[in-house]
């Protein structure tokens, strides 16, 4: 479960986000969508604290992002826009170095990692360097290497970014998956068709600010367009920029 | 603690992986010192062997005038040849670098001798070009040994003692030994070790925070549920090994260089044993801690790997200027000096190099003050970790 209310960041003069508030809860899969440079990755950094917000407040299921940063972390997996693997590591030692950092005891360390080798289908590339892995297996390695830990709420940020229409489509099962198995999973894209598929809740984001948190078929209704495009458009319209 | 060598360990099979990253440190460093060394004293050695022994040819105009200077200088390994015919082209030929040097013997020559006038005798060298003036000596030398033995003659037909025109003898007594010889050359040694040293962990101070940023992988590291400050020490620690390895391959290269340089021939014998390898590492050993935070540091501050490179090759630097500033003023070992990194150990190390007696209380202040800026770089090093600028 994640509660983001009222926070805001700035570098600078730039106001990246701007008293966003909305709630991911568990078992549901909630989607971030907005133009590039709405704020989008800005709201996750500071999910996955790796940013500090200038005002207000995100916890965790109940911590604190900022006082309880560390058990906050222990509750996330965190997949970053463009996140790198170490190119002269394997697949499977990419994800046990992620397995044995995040203190899985070293006999089980294997057992995670095959785990999480099944369970992302990567086994046929497993054991190979990812020095000039592709950005569907590269994707899939990190999203397997955020999972060590068995967090109950899973970030992605912008995952489905240079992927084919193949590992798209394995990265949505895998994203159902994870909701199945009742996390709280929360992603942001800036590709509507793909959110209005996977999302049971959208909030959309434009100019650093919420400018609708609602069902698919809430927005609809709410900005008036049968179409989600035309929906998403009208959404952003509605936030006036500053 | 888990976390820190979790990450050691993943750091040092990481670097192991990338070969020519590893080449470059493991064996540029450590061998680019022996091999410039053994090309600087070879020069060296066969430039002062040419000195002594080699047989100069020296082309001498009139010849016949003066027989007995002829046989002197033949007698002192110089070669007489004919020369040039006159001389103006005598002159012309060392203008053009035909000959370096030239006597001319005037026909007046023998009459003069026998009068007892000062005999003329004229030496054609150009002094600006060094290779030759040292053949213009070295005739020099001869020509005023010569002058010199007439001299004696002379007095003595007159009944005089030679011994009249040395009021002055001058008497030099050098306390050098060929150790403290050698240490004046072997000087230069403690930079190799210095820079061989920070070589074998800078490509891992660069990837601890510009190579992870610019590789995308920092960001999932961070967000780990780990604190910083062990990610940062487990790599710091990484470093910290690489360096060391690379400085103790630097030392036992030097031990198997300088078994083959003929050291002996230039008047030293550098105490430079595995007792000395062994004690030169300890002392050494403290600057790696320096070394590895004040890379991680200064890396943590650029925006790419290049860049870090850059600003990384500045710090590979920086350790000679205050060895430099002290062997041009050549100042002695003095107590203030040892709490100056990379200077401190260079003084002790010229110290064992020379066999003399190391001052303890000097290690002990060299030691102590390379560690504690070490651990106060490694602590800003944490510092930074927490910044959120870190990510870029």
């Amino acid at each position: 479960m994640i509660r983001v209310s009222g926070i805001s960041k700035s570098f600078g003069d730039v106001r990246a986000v701007r008293n966003v508030s909305f709630e991911a809860p568990d078992g549901k899969i909630t989607g971030l969508l907005g133009p590039n440079g709405a704020g989008k990755s800005t709201t996750l950094r500071i999910l996955y604290t790796v940013l500090r917000p200038d005002e207000g407040q995100a916890t965790i299921d109940g911590r604190d992002v900022v006082e309880d940063s560390l058990a906050a972390r222990q509750r996330i997996g965190a997949l970053p826009h463009g996140a790198g693997l170490y190119p002269h590591l394997t697949a499977r030692e990419n994800i046990a170095y992620y397995a044995r950092l995040c203190g899985v005891t070293k006999d089980r360390v294997d057992a995670r990692v095959e785990n999480l080798v099944n369970l992302l289908e990567i086994g046929d590339f497993a054991d190979r360097k990812t020095k000039g892995f592709s950005q569907g297996q590269r994707t899939k390695v990190a999203l397997a290497r955020s999972l060590v830990h068995d967090p109950k709420n899973v970030i992605l940020d912008e995952p489905s970014n240079g992927l084919d229409v193949m590992a798209t489509r394995s990265l949505r099962e895998l994203i159902l998956r994870l909701k199945d198995d009742g996390r709280c999973v929360l992603f942001s894209s800036h590709v509507m068709q793909e959110v209005a598929a996977l999302c049971d809740d959208i909030v959309i984001i434009a100019n650093g600010r919420v400018a609708i948190d609602d069902s698919a078929d809430g927005i609809r209704k709410r900005t008036g367009c049968e179409d989600l495009e035309d929906a998403f458009v009208r959404a952003i319209e509605m936030v006036e920029p500053t | 603690m888990r976390t820190l060598l979790t990450v050691f360990v993943k750091e040092v099979i990481d670097n192991f992986r990338d070969r020519r990253t590893l080449a470059s440190a493991l064996i540029m460093g450590p061998l680019f010192g022996p091999v410039l060394f053994a090309f600087v004293i070879n020069l060296s050695i066969e430039r002062s062997l040419d000195d002594v022994d080699r047989t100069m040819r020296l082309p001498v105009i009139g010849q016949d005038h003066a027989p007995n200077l002829v046989s002197y200088l033949r007698s002192h390994n110089i070669e007489v040849i004919d020369g040039p015919e006159s001389p103006e082209e005598a002159v012309a030929a060392v203008t053009t670098g035909e000959h370096d040097v030239i006597v001319i013997i005037p026909a007046s020559y023998g009459e003069q001798l026998a009068g007892a006038i000062p005999a003329r005798v004229e030496l054609i060298s150009d002094q600006a070009n060094t290779q030759a003036d040292r053949d213009a000596r070295r005739v020099r030398m001869a020509l005023h040994s010569y002058s010199q033995e007439i001299a004696a003659i002379r007095l003595l037909a007159r009944g005089v003692s030679p011994q009249v025109l040395r009021p002055i003898n001058v008497d030099e007594v050098d306390v050098s030994t060929p150790s403290g010889r050698s240490a004046i050359l072997l000087g230069m040694m403690s930079y190799f070790f210095i820079f061989a040293l920070l070589m074998g962990g800078m490509y891992l101070a660069i990837d601890t925070t510009a190579g992870e940023r610019e590789r995308g992988s920092l960001e999932p590291l961070l967000s780990l549920p780990v604190t910083r400050d062990q990610l940062m020490l487990g790599k710091i620690v990484a470093t910290c090994v690489f360096m060391a390895v690379s400085l103790m391959l630097s030392l036992c290269s030097f031990y198997v260089a300088l078994r083959f340089m003929p050291l002996e021939q230039l008047g030293m014998t550098p105490n430079f044993g595995p007792d000395v390898v062994i004690a030169a590492f300890l002392v050494l050993s403290p600057f790696i801690l320096l070394g590895a935070s004040l890379m991680t540091l200064v890396a943590s501050f650029t925006k790419s790997y290049k860049e870090a490179q850059t600003w990384l090759s500045v710090v590979l630097v920086a350790p000679t200027l205050p060895i430099l500033i002290v062997s041009i003023l050549t100042l002695r070992p003095k107590l203030e000096f040892m709490f100056v990194p990379s200077l401190s150990q260079h003084l002790l190390l010229v110290d064992m190099i020379k066999n003399e007696p190391v001052n303890l209380t000097h290690v002990a202040i060299s030691v102590s003050s390379t560690l504690a800026i070490g651990a106060l770089l490694t602590w800003i090093c944490a510092r930074l970790y927490r910044r959120e600028g870190l990510l870029g």
